[in-house]
């Protein structure tokens, strides 16, 4: 119980610092609503629905692509890093803080999303949104792990999406089949499997990533 | 408390730190003094535990909850008060009766009356006083302190000598110093670092 307690205490920090910075959450915000309006007028007539959702795939994984480069910031910009890592708590709790003030961050972005995909080109349906919020899992998981790893050297802007990217690829592939498939059953499967593997790999193994 | 043998440290090509050997028993009040780039910072992250040395030895008793490290940076988010960031690391810590400790540490150090402000408005002095009471807070066994008067003002390094006298032969401690002068009266020993 008390390491929950830790990654409470880590999170609800992560939030009110948010609350009080407004570094992350109104950028992703201004950013996925941009990129539904430039989606919107760029496209010539009536997309498809296969076309649409790999454009929403697209606008999510690229606004919590936003989210998870600033996640570590007050970390690296006041270096409170070794204040959290001298704590006696386990270091997993670190990551799982993080993981969760940037699924607050990103739910809060998507929020703003799903209407405006719906408002601008198809509704959507149980099996899109359980896929969201599965993507969302695992994408909050790793790109934490990545973030972290990313924030200690000096090319961090170019190395996050160069690491998280190609992981992220499953959960493209997961969310978009969820989306579009006739039935998503397996696809959500997949995404969970990800999310759980993905989830004890970083959970077993972030002590190292913050070790010096 | 601290035994450490041939301790060294490389970062890559670059040596920080040469075939340390120095030992600390259970109340010892150690000062580390020398020229910048000596490795003092060094030095004290790895026997707070902070960093690995490359080379050598280093067993310390005290674990990761009693040792309460003071580095360069306060380590202490600007954004929070000085209630929020110290009720975060009390939290962290698990210190028993967390509030009534929380307010000792901040009376002690005369920042009671700007507690709900944030630490970004305070000033570089009063934010050193903050790190000494995060320090302090959990009632750390080994104190590493790097510069520990580093910033603060005169009253504010008299609260820290008589809080240092107050634990001194309680706790042990690790101190750096380029001022050895002012910690002379307290230390049980000296470890001169060369570049």
């Amino acid at each position: 119980m008390s390491y929950f307690r830790d990654v409470g205490a880590l999170a609800r920090k992560d939030l009110l610092l948010e609350l009080r910075a407004r570094d992350t959450l109104p950028a992703m915000l201004l950013f996925v609503a941009a990129v539904f309006v430039i989606f919107h007028f760029a496209l010539p007539g009536t997309p498809s629905r296969l076309e649409t959702t790999g454009f929403l795939w697209v606008a999510i994984l690229f606004t919590a692509l936003l989210g998870l480069g600033r996640a570590f910031v007050p970390e690296r910009e006041q270096r409170t890093f070794d204040g959290l890592v001298l704590a006696p708590c386990d270091r997993s709790a670190i990551w799982l803080a993080k993981s969760l003030a940037t699924l607050a961050f990103l739910a809060a972005a998507e929020v703003v999303a799903l209407p405006l995909y719906v408002l601008f080109f198809h509704p959507i349906h149980g099996a899109m949104v359980a896929a969201v919020l599965l993507a969302d899992l695992g994408i909050c998981g790793v790109g934490t792990f990545l973030g972290a790893m990313a924030v200690v050297t000096r090319a961090r802007d170019l190395l996050l999406p160069l690491l998280f990217l190609p992981l992220a690829m499953p959960i493209v592939v997961g969310a978009v089949g969820a989306s579009v498939s006739a039935s998503p059953g397996r696809y959500l499967g997949f995404l969970a499997l990800y999310d759980l593997l993905f989830a004890v790999v970083c959970w077993a193994s972030f002590e190292y990533v913050v070790a010096e | 408390m601290l035994t450490a043998r041939r301790l060294g440290k490389r970062y890559g090509e670059k040596r920080v730190l040469r075939r340390i050997d120095l030992e600390l028993p259970r109340g010892g009040f150690l000062v580390v003094t020398g020229p910048n780039g000596a490795g003092k910072t060094t030095l004290l992250r790895i026997c707070a535990g902070l960093a690995q040395p490359t080379e050598g030895t280093i067993e310390r008793e005290a674990s990761r909850a009693q040792v309460g490290y003071l580095g360069h940076e306060p380590l202490v988010y600007r954004e929070l008060t000085a209630l929020e960031n110290l009720e975060l690391y009390g939290r962290l810590y698990r210190i028993p009766e967390r509030r009534e400790r929380i307010g000792m540490v901040l009376e002690r150090f005369g920042l009671w009356e700007a507690r709900h402000e944030r630490v970004g408005s305070y000033s570089r002095g009063m934010t050193q006083r903050l790190a000494l009471c995060r320090v302090l807070l959990h009632e750390p066994e080994l104190l590493v302190l790097d510069e520990p008067y580093s910033a603060l003002d005169e009253a504010g390094a008299e609260l820290l000598d008589a809080q240092l006298a107050e634990l001194r032969g309680e706790r042990t401690f690790l101190v750096s110093t380029h001022d050895p002068a002012r910690v002379e009266s307290l230390a049980s020993g000296r470890l001169a670092l060369a570049t």
